[in-house]
């Protein structure tokens, strides 16, 4: 006798299907003329021959306006190393996509503005290594960088884009907040991004060069606050804090696979950029698959979308769905389990030695930096797990 | 939050923008690194900030094309673009 009820076949619960992206990261390139100890590139840089064609970028961006994207974030390395990134601009603004420029502001940038101006660029965000020259070109490794990127800023202002001023904030450089400030005034921007490093990629392995004190920490926090209510109206400061420091973890990326989607250099599609780092997930290349059959069905994306993968103390917790348990990077780097709470919540057991690990790091001479390049991933050791 | 003035001339400024979302069926205001929902309504008002009408003669429009009460009309448009003014997205 045939047994049809529903208990018979033990059907993999059907997932539902998930909202569709708003942003995408497309990582152009890997190429950049600057060498960042915190750079979120991974440590094994893709090389130029290995890079998407124009042909297929193109057919990426226009897939994504199609499943939903709204945003697309142009980025790298940096992004105008490609020559093509004018026919990829307007090849967005064709298809209805909201263009970021995410740039250094170095090498190509200045000569390529005017044109990417003209393709119809909608905003720019330019990088910011330090408030002043000397401390700026040690950190990118770039003589001249500084001063370069200033008059990139005000070109881009020129042009009547809105431009966004990104500083990535650490121990080399946490004192000149104040000063970064003025100079993001000074510039004319629209929107200043304070961002405490966060220790992924380069920055994971520069960790103790880079990690600053609670009390830099919190004086620079202070300071941000200040701004914020004499500027308004003039800058908005938008904060990334510190996780090392902090009482609970970011909902990266807005959670795993439910807001943004980011491209490689070479094609492939990650939940977020750090994803790589985690052995044993399965990324799908836009050379092998449409970006929405990724987005929906890619086995790295279901991997940690939702809450279904978590365990104790995420699982039962009332702020699951507020941070999704963290980020899986830092969960995978810093305690090999890319399914555990976020070492960065307090409410995980380790919180306690990753908040000792940074504070003696912070009080322990700075090492010298291990400036990224092609083919460092060798050479760079890791920054230290708990 | 302060509602702008009937004879203000409000513009978008450049890298902000509105959309119909074909994916979400409804209109999206595009600002950088923000997306916004809006309604029918303010889609509407929105699609005649061009940096030459007033708010008056947005209210004009509307009030005629809606059948609506000019004043009532002009409020609305008044308090609808006074908020987004306060967000930084619209200009006066
Ligand atoms: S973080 Fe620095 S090195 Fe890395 S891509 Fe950006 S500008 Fe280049
Ligand atoms: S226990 Fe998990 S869900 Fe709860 S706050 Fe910490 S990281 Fe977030």
């Amino acid at each position: 006798m045939n047994d049809l009820s529903p208990r018979a076949t033990p059907a993999v619960p059907a997932r539902p299907e998930p909202a569709p992206p708003i942003g995408l990261l497309a990582e152009l390139t890997h190429r950049c003329p600057l060498r960042c100890p915190y750079c979120s590139n991974p440590l094994e840089l893709d090389r130029r021959e290995s890079e998407l064609d124009t042909a297929t970028w193109m057919r990426v961006l226009s897939e994504a306006a199609a499943i939903g994207v709204l945003h697309v974030h142009l980025s790298g390395g940096e992004p105008t190393a490609r020559a093509d990134l004018v026919d990829l601009t307007a090849h967005c603004a064709r298809v209805g996509l909201y263009t970021n420029l995410i740039t250094s502001g170095i090498g190509r940038a200045d000569a390529m503005l005017d044109a990417l101006s003209d393709a119809g660029l909608d905003h720019v965000q330019l990088s910011l290594q330090g408030a002043h020259a000397q401390t700026a070109d040690r950190i990118g490794g770039y003589a001249g960088g500084h001063d370069k990127k200033l008059a990139f800023a005000r070109r881009v202002v020129e042009l009547g884009l809105p431009l966004t001023v990104n500083a990535v904030i650490h121990r080399g450089n946490i004192d000149e907040v104040a000063d970064m400030i003025d100079l993001a005034v000074a510039l004319k921007a629209k929107r200043l991004e304070i961002a405490h490093t966060q220790y992924y990629g380069w920055a994971f392995v520069n960790r103790a060069a880079l990690m600053p004190t609670r009390a830099e920490v919190e004086r620079s926090l202070a300071i941000v606050e200040a701004a914020r209510q004499r500027l308004e109206g003039v800058l908005v400061i938008d904060l990334v804090i510190p996780d090392y420091y902090a009482r609970f973890p970011k909902a990266c990326t807005g959670g795993w696979g439910r807001r943004t989607l980011n491209v490689t250099p070479t094609g492939k599609v990650l939940p977020c950029h750090a994803a790589e780092s985690i052995p044993g997930l399965e990324f799908w290349n836009v050379r092998d698959h449409a970006l929405g059959d990724i987005w929906r069905q890619g086995p790295a994306f279901n991997a940690f979308r939702g809450t279904d993968w978590m365990q104790e103390p995420c699982r039962s917790c009332a702020r699951k769905e507020m941070d999704f348990g963290g980020c899986r990077c830092q969960a995978m780097a810093l305690l090999g389990d890319a399914a555990a709470t976020d070492p960065a919540c307090t409410l995980s057991p380790f919180h306690g030695r990753m908040e000792d690990r940074a504070a003696g790091e912070a009080a322990a001479e700075a090492p010298s930096y291990q400036y990224r390049a092609m083919g460092g991933g060798a050479a760079a050791g890791p920054g230290g797990a708990l | 939050m302060s509602a702008l003035a009937a004879e203000d001339v409000p513009r978008l400024p450049r890298g902000v923008k509105v959309r119909y979302d074909e994916v979400r069926s409804r209109h999206v205001l595009l600002a950088p690194e923000r997306a916004f929902d809006i309604d029918e309504i303010a889609a509407a008002i929105l699609e005649l900030v061009d940096g030459h009408t007033s708010v008056a003669a947005i209210a004009d429009v509307l009030a005629a094309r809606f059948e609506a009460p000019r004043d009532v009309v002009c409020a609305d448009v008044q308090a609808m673009l006074g908020d987004l003014a306060a967000k930084r997205v619209i200009e006066r």
